[in-house]
């Protein structure tokens, strides 16, 4: 179980107090009716599945409702940042790799 | 080997003293069906052992007798099911777990029609030859049906213990602890780690499965700081007892270590009071520890030797016989052989000399051991026989001879004659593998290492530091160093302490270490005959998985040691391979030409050992399994005899059925009396979002599909939410109570993602706008009167408010007092009839509630429950998200156009969605009415529509039936569906064949029975 | 096998040979689980090719087939998946005649339990279409379900009672590694290159076509039609040939109690109170869990998800209280938002995809290999594969499963 830092409350806290929402920096088209099927399928359904370093969007639901990211690596579930939404990340994704 | 003197049971194997075992306190036990003694402080194994049980279970597959083999928790052979009655049965209690209690009742779990005189060994004996690993994967196909009987008997012969057939009486509970450093394990090593740890200021807990702290040091009389090391490990204790900041369990197992340094520890708090927990006490606890640093001091499991019958009654490790003498003043048998690799292996037959018992030889595998416990051996007149194995045991059920032989120097074949010696024990020690499962948990590997012949902890995700015997340490002193560094450093690794610091430095307490010989690799003893021929020998014992079975798989193709491991089974027992798997792993290393490196390693999982599912559920179970929600009026509709129906985790009442009535008898009541007169619903469950700002109606016709800009203070409007698929996700009425000021009505069961969902758009996509949400779903108490005569009722109890039809029109929602309360009345009606929802804060409900029923007595004010409710609506042909709908369905699916405002001039969320291809096809399923053409049939919801049932199967299915009641008020069943291309195919007929053989029929209709121009709800 | 008896078990052939693979292939399958052997098996055996390879990166069957919680079941919703369900569980039906090689499959019934109104409705219409589609199934109350299984509490007085339960007889269980084991064996006996410990580290592409693949331990190989069948790590693949999936790959944990006299002789799940539950032949109680909600690749998943599925087993099983949980374990499950397989041509040519079946993919096994066989044979889908195309995400054609899939999510 992880434990996760909330910038918001800027306390660490259990991963049970929070939802994973998927995965960060989804922007909803802003023209969004002149979007070809594809182009909204894209932003519907399909989603980056790294094995490796990953930016996710969760949400603090039993804390302060805020959603914020995280940069987690999906093999070894170390977090390596949390930061709110808004605010540019500060790890950078190509610096690591996984076989 | 049981002594029966006069009539009674006596201890034969238990020494005239010693031990950490109370004298005073003798207990009684039953195992198999007689009584035994033994003492307090004894384990269930070395109780057996001192009254000379040696035949503990029978194995899995050849049904061979086994034996006492360790004494800790790696114990493969002797599983007991224990309890005295049937609701306290525990399976698979390792007796080398169990501390010994007055009346414990166990018995072996294998072995018809005893454990002494099994039929299966006959089948062993004969068939064995036949089960070689995988046999049931090579053979029961044939003929095919006979496969589930074949199966049966599998079946029946498998397992181990038998669960309780009864509920468990006792509880378990949860701790939550927040930590700077956690220790795991309390021998020498962890110790000086807590104790450096404590020193530096960080609080701590350390843990250890054993009911006293001391490890190895518990059956090892060496001397600490110039005092004994059991008095010396008091010392210590008695520092960390007094530091407020330091928490010591024993008996506690750490069963997982899994992410971001969280751990699991199983304190069995009971275990060794008796079957049940005594009265007020939980009977084992799971403390669930967030520690920033933790430190492994887990210590290591000693291998036995692979060698022909060394699964026989009287094969043990070598420490194991150490501490059934040292701890519990037990002696395993009369003479002794020891066969060892190493210099530790020396220690049991000192131990046993020691106490003036025979050891016939020490055994060395070893061409010209070095250390000093060669030049002990000697000086206590010990034959010391080098360079050569027990190549064999032999014996009927009970260890009688072994059988040694020379071996060439690197232990891979016999060089010498055998010689026979008579014995009836044989302990054996292959090496040490340190115990690195918690390491493992999240996903490290080991790492073999050369000089220990073992594998240690690799590097973890969270820099786990380990100490001791566990990371490879073969001295005490080097145990001791590593602990006190383990612990600084552990501590220097937190960002913050939680304790107070000492002043007082922790020095490397004082040893006298003794010289070591070398020692040497060494897995499975060679034999005069290849492992195919020769004598049974095994690796994983409870399993009965033997050397030649692995070679055999690994010439068989499995290469790998997962799949060797899953063919054979080894490891998978509830010893989960601790004395077996290394031993294993060398066997196969060594066929395929490889090193044990090159072979890999399993990752160990969670849990080190296992765990009680009580203590995982603890006290989240019965009435505590989920939280339940009442509305405020619940108490009422209890005592007017409601059902209740689980919607989510609310109770919602569900109809409310009068003296000799049956359901439907209650619905028709309840359903004529409402729009005859008036009816009273509780919907106080429906979700209730407040939102403020001035973009909140802007943010309203972004999230929902239908208008919202011209929606005036004083006003309701019905609300469809959809996906950015398109989907129908959730409806409510909304209302406009300012300019800047709204409620958001939701679906009982959507209240808390769509408020998360509200709470996403506006987070991540639209920041910019000026809106906040609350979720006020239980600040309201809602109650909607519905039928002709609801406006009388209200004006009863509500003087303050307009309520002619022209001041307080449908769909408007007015402010006032209600019954003394202050109120918000919206006129909107899910019913089709005159219908006015009342909402008062939560605490005035049951009052406000209870203030109608007096004035509605009058108009035989009817309460109804969510049945009802259902088909009222129905009636009306008004959706319920979730039940008309399943989320493939868009709001042009569910004949909702008319709720969707395509002019507005943002793409609100689902508007593209519903514009896809697949969206804009023929022949998608619409929501369209159905009758049956009998009236009287009742379509059973669920039932699926095809428009020719004579069709063979499989039909093609054109959609289902989504809401399905008798309507007393129409006077024929009513029905709801989605069916392909329904709305252009009104009055066709569609067939729905049943479970029964019968075909129903009904015709595609509207769904607006009752008052279909509108003229009662606006009335 | 009495003949290896008597040879004291030394003469056994090897299960399948360790080839060194060759230069080209007409057909790889990258992925040695169950479903990539099933589909080297049938373009083998039912489409007579002799020219495949199939390249693990581990060691076969290591990754979810060996991992899962044994189920075969057929019972969904969505007429597409149960047809495509309901092949599998026929060839689930001779299988281990087919093979020469048991797997244990022991259709011992599978039960969805209802806990409330809405779950009542949802199973009747999944059963009822199952029957119509030609699949076994009934709806049973609440004392039909306490006959079949003594051991559920289904008295009315638990805090989600049992209402009543779909029930499948011909689902069951079956032995997953033998499963991979004996495809493996077949494969290999009809000619297939079965090439272990060799991961795939690139997807060579001319003009727009995939030509072969580079290997770590071995180089390139070339192929004529490469299906890439890695459930949880479809999605690396798919970046390899420059286009992403709709696929995120989550972990699936589950968990063995100890080995226990028979109690539970059939299968039930439940999704309202989130956990399933079988006993194995060993005696072992399997018991599965729902879904973490994060994507990961650690083959484990949150402490909180074992404890909740440990609750709701103890809700419907009171009586397992002091029986002990052994092992727990995770997998990864590439989940697609439909929870419906991707049975797929994809962007790139000659290169095709058999993915996404998320939760459901052990009791598809042999059904996916077969159709996913004919789809690699043909180069184009058949009637069960083509609702499975990975464009239904564009176009909107969706096929649900989430209900029936049987898992929380």
């Amino acid at each position: 179980m992880f434990v996760i830092y909330c910038p918001y409350c800027e306390e660490h806290r259990e991963e049970e107090e929070f939802h994973a929402s998927g995965q960060a920096h989804l922007a909803r088209p802003l023209d969004p009716d002149n979007c070809t099927d594809k182009e909204w399928g894209d932003f519907l359904y399909f989603r980056k599945n790294p094995r490796g370093l990953h930016q996710e969007l969760w949400q603090h639901t039993a804390g302060c409702r805020k959603f914020f990211n995280i940069t987690r690596d999906t093999v070894s579930y170390k977090i390596l940042e949390t930061y709110k939404v808004g605010e540019s990340p500060k790890v950078n994704l190509e610096d690591a790799s996984h076989g | 080997m049981v002594n029966f003197v006069k009539g009674r049971f006596v201890q034969n194997y238990r020494l005239p003293s010693g031990g950490r075992i109370n004298r005073n306190k003798v207990l009684t036990f039953r195992y198999n069906n007689r009584y035994y003694k033994g003492y307090e402080g004894d384990t269930l194994a070395s109780a057996l052992l001192a009254n000379g049980v040696d035949i503990v279970g029978r194995s899995f597959k050849y049904s061979r007798a086994r034996g006492i083999m360790c004494a800790g928790v790696e114990e493969p052979n002797a599983i007991m099911q224990v309890g005295a009655t049937e609701a306290t049965q525990i399976p698979n209690v390792r007796a080398t777990e169990q501390s010994l209690y007055d009346g414990l009742v166990c018995s072996s779990v294998k072995g018809f029609p005893s454990v002494r005189f099994d039929f299966m060994s006959l089948v062993g004996r004969v068939a064995g030859g036949a089960m070689g690993p995988g046999f049931y994967y090579k053979t029961f196909m044939f003929p095919a049906f006979m496969w589930e009987t074949y199966e049966k008997f599998i079946r029946k012969a498998a397992g181990l213990g038998r669960s309780s057939r009864e509920r468990d009486p006792d509880t378990y509970d949860h701790m939550h602890q927040h930590v700077d450093v956690m220790v795991v394990g309390g021998g020498a090593s962890g110790l000086m780690a807590a104790l450096s740890a404590a020193r530096a200021g960080a609080r701590v807990i350390i843990a250890d499965e054993q009911s006293e702290m001391g490890g190895a040091l518990l059956h090892h009389y060496k001397e600490i700081d110039n005092m004994p090391a059991l008095d010396w490990v008091q010392q210590v204790c008695d520092e960390l007892d007094a530091n407020e900041n330091v928490q010591r369990f024993t008996r506690s197992v750490v069963t997982g270590l899994h992410d971001h340094n969280f751990l699991t520890i199983n304190e069995r708090r009971t275990h060794h009071l008796g079957d049940a927990a005594p009265q007020g006490m939980t009977r084992e606890r799971i403390h669930k520890v967030r520690a920033s640093s933790v430190v492994l001091a887990t210590g290591a499991h000693e291998r036995p030797l692979v060698f022909g019958n060394n699964d026989l009654p009287g094969c043990m490790q070598c420490s194991a016989v150490s501490q059934y003498i040292r701890r519990y003043a037990v002696m395993p048998g009369t003479s002794l052989v020891v066969m060892t690799a190493n210099d530790s292996g020396y220690q049991c037959a000192f131990d046993w000399f020691d106490v003036g018992r025979e050891v016939v030889a020490i055994v060395d595998t070893r061409a010209n051991p070095d250390g000093d416990v060669f030049v002990q051996a000697k000086e206590r007149g010990i034959e010391v026989i080098t360079g050569s194995a027990v190549i064999e045991a032999r014996g009927g059920e009970r260890v009688r001879k072994a059988v040694v032989a020379a071996i060439n120097d690197k232990g891979t074949f016999v060089t010498g004659e055998p010689t026979e010696l008579l014995c009836d024990t044989i302990a054996s020690s292959g090496g040490w593998s340190p115990a690195v499962h918690l390491s493992c948990h999240t996903g490290s590997r080991p790492v073999w290492n050369d000089d220990i012949f073992g594998f240690v902890p690799g590097e973890t995700p969270e820099n786990n530091i380990a100490a001791g015997r566990v990371s490879g340490a073969q001295t005490l002193s080097d145990c001791l160093r590593e602990g006190i560094k383990a612990g600084a450093d552990a501590a220097a690794s937190c960002a913050t302490l939680h304790g107070q610091a000492s002043s007082d430095s922790l020095s490397t307490p004082k040893v006298v270490d003794v010289k070591q010989g070398a020692a040497m690799a060494m897995y499975l003893v060679p034999h005069t005959k290849t492992p195919t021929r020769a004598p049974k020998q095994f690796v994983d014992m409870q399993n009965d998985v033997t050397a030649a079975a692995l070679q055999v798989s690994t010439r068989e193709g499995f290469e790998s040691i997962e799949h060797v491991k899953r063919y054979t089974a080894m490891g998978f027992g509830t010893d989960q391979g601790k004395t077996g798997n290394v031993n294993g792993m060398a066997i196969v290393a060594k066929t395929l030409g490889q090193t044990i490196a090159q072979t890999g390693t399993t990752v160990f999982r969670p849990n080190y050992t296992p765990v009680t599912f009580g203590a995982v559920a603890g006290s989240n179970k019965g009435a505590l399994f989920d939280p339940k929600r009442f509305t405020p009026m619940h108490k009422w509709h209890v005592e007017h005899g409601a059902k209740f129906e689980n919607v989510g985790q609310w109770k919602r009442a569900w109809y409310f059925p009068r003296e000799g009535e049956r359901m439907q008898d209650t619905l028709n009541r309840e359903c004529v009396a409402t729009r005859a007169s008036v009816g009273i619903l509780d919907a106080s469950t429906l979700g209730k979002i407040d939102i403020q700002g001035k973009d909140a109606r802007e943010f309203l016709g972004r999230v929902y599909t239908n208008a919202w800009a011209k929606l005036e203070p004083g006003r309701c409007r019905y609300g469809l939410m959809c996906g950015e698929d398109g989907m129908v996700m959730d409806d409510g009425v909304t209302s406009c109570l300012a300019e800047n000021h709204f409620l958001m009505t939701t679906t009982t069961g959507g209240a808390a993602s769509v408020l998360s969902w509200l709470e996403l758009y506006h987070q991540t996509e639209w920041p910019e706008m000026d809106v906040y949400f609350n979720s006020v779903t239980d600040h309201w108490a809602t109650m909607t009167i519905s039928g002709p005569n609801s406006r009388a009722l209200l004006a009863k109890v509500c003087s303050d408010i307009d309520l002619d039809k022209d001041a307080f029109k449908f769909m408007d929602w007015r402010a006032g007092t209600v019954a003394g309360a202050p109120a918000r009345v919206y006129r909107i009606s899910f019913t089709g009839e005159l219908s006015y929802e009342i909402n008062v804060p939560a605490h005035y409900g049951l009052h406000v509630w209870e203030a109608l029923f007096e004035h509605g007595r009058e108009f035989d004010l009817t309460p109804y429950g969510t049945e009802s409710m259902h088909v009222l609506r129905a009636e009306k042909g008004f959706v319920i998200v979730g039940q008309d709908t399943d989320g493939s369905i868009t709001p042009i699916d569910m004949d909702h156009a008319w709720a969707v405002a395509n002019n507005k001039p943002f793409s609100y969320i689902g508007k593209r969605g519903m514009a896809r291809e697949d969206c804009l096809r023929p022949n998608r399923k619409q929501l369209v009415g159905l009758e049956t053409v009998d009236p009287n049939t009742v379509l059973p919801e669920g039932a699926q529509a095809v428009r020719n049932p004579a069709q063979s199967i499989p039909m093609t299915m054109v959609g289902h039936v989504t809401s399905s009641y008798y309507s007393a008020n129409v006077g024929r069943s009513i029905a709801m569906a989605v069916i392909r291309d329904g709305l252009n195919r009104m009055g066709e007929s569609v067939f729905f064949p049943l479970a029964d053989g019968s075909v129903v029929e009904a015709k595609i209709c509207n769904t607006n029975w009752v008052d279909p121009d509108g003229a009662r709800h606006k009335s | 096998m009495i003949k290896n008896a008597l040879q004291h078990q030394e003469n056994w052939q090897r299960m399948w040979r360790n080839p060194k693979p060759k230069a080209h292939y007409d057909f790889i399958v990258v992925g040695g689980g169950g479903h990539g052997l099933a589909t080297a098996y049938y373009l083998a055996k039912v489409h007579n090719q002799s020219s495949v390879a199939v390249i693990e990166k581990g060691w076969l069957g290591g990754g979810n087939t060996g991992r899962n919680t044994t189920i075969v079941r057929s019972n969904y919703l969505w007429d597409e998946a149960a047809h495509l369900y309901e092949h599998a569980m026929k060839l689930w039906e001779g299988l281990s005649q087919d093979l020469n090689y048991n797997v244990m499959f022991s259709q011992r019934g599978v039960m969805n339990l209802g806990h409330n109104l809405q779950d009542m409705r949802d199973i009747e219409r999944r059963v009822n279409a199952n029957r119509l589609n030609g699949i076994d199934g009934e709806v049973l109350d609440a004392q039909q379900c306490k006959e079949i299984v003594p051991i559920m509490d289904c008295s009315g007085s638990t805090r989600y009672p049992v209402l009543g339960a779909s029930w499948q007889p011909r689902a069951g269980v079956a032995r997953h590694d033998a499963v991979a084991w004996g495809y493996a064996r077949g494969a290999d006996q009809l000619g297939v290159d079965i090439i272990q410990q060799c991961e795939v580290t690139d997807i060579l592409i001319e003009d727009g076509a995939a030509v072969g693949v580079d290997t770590r331990q071995h180089g390139q190989i070339k192929a004529g039609r490469i299906g890439c069948v890695a459930a949880g790590n479809s999605g690396v693949l798919a970046g390899m040939a420059g286009f992403e999936l709709p696929i995120e790959s989550h972990p699936l944990q589950a968990f063995v109690s100890e080995p226990i006299k028979p109690i539970l002789d059939t299968v039930v799940m439940s999704n309202a109170v989130h956990g399933y539950m079988s006993q194995s032949d060993k005696g072992d109680l399997v018991i599965g869990a729902g879904i973490d909600g994060y994507v990961g690749y650690g083959q484990r998943g949150s402490y909180p998800v074992i404890e909740h599925t440990v609750h709701a087993i103890m809700e419907l099983f009171p009586i397992v209280s002091r029986v002990r949980m052994n092992r727990q374990w995770g997998g990864i499950v590439d989940t697609t938002p439909d929870a419906c397989p991707i049975l797929s041509a994809t962007p790139v040519e000659n290169l095709f995809f058999n993915c996404g079946w998320g939760t459901g993919g052990f009791k598809a096994t042999p059904g996916s290999g077969h159709v996913f066989a004919d789809l690699l044979a043909k180069g184009k889908p058949n009637k069960l594969a083509e609702a499975f195309t990975m464009f239904r995400f564009y176009d909107g054609a969706l096929i649900d499963e989430h209900g029936a899939a049987g898992v929380a999510h």
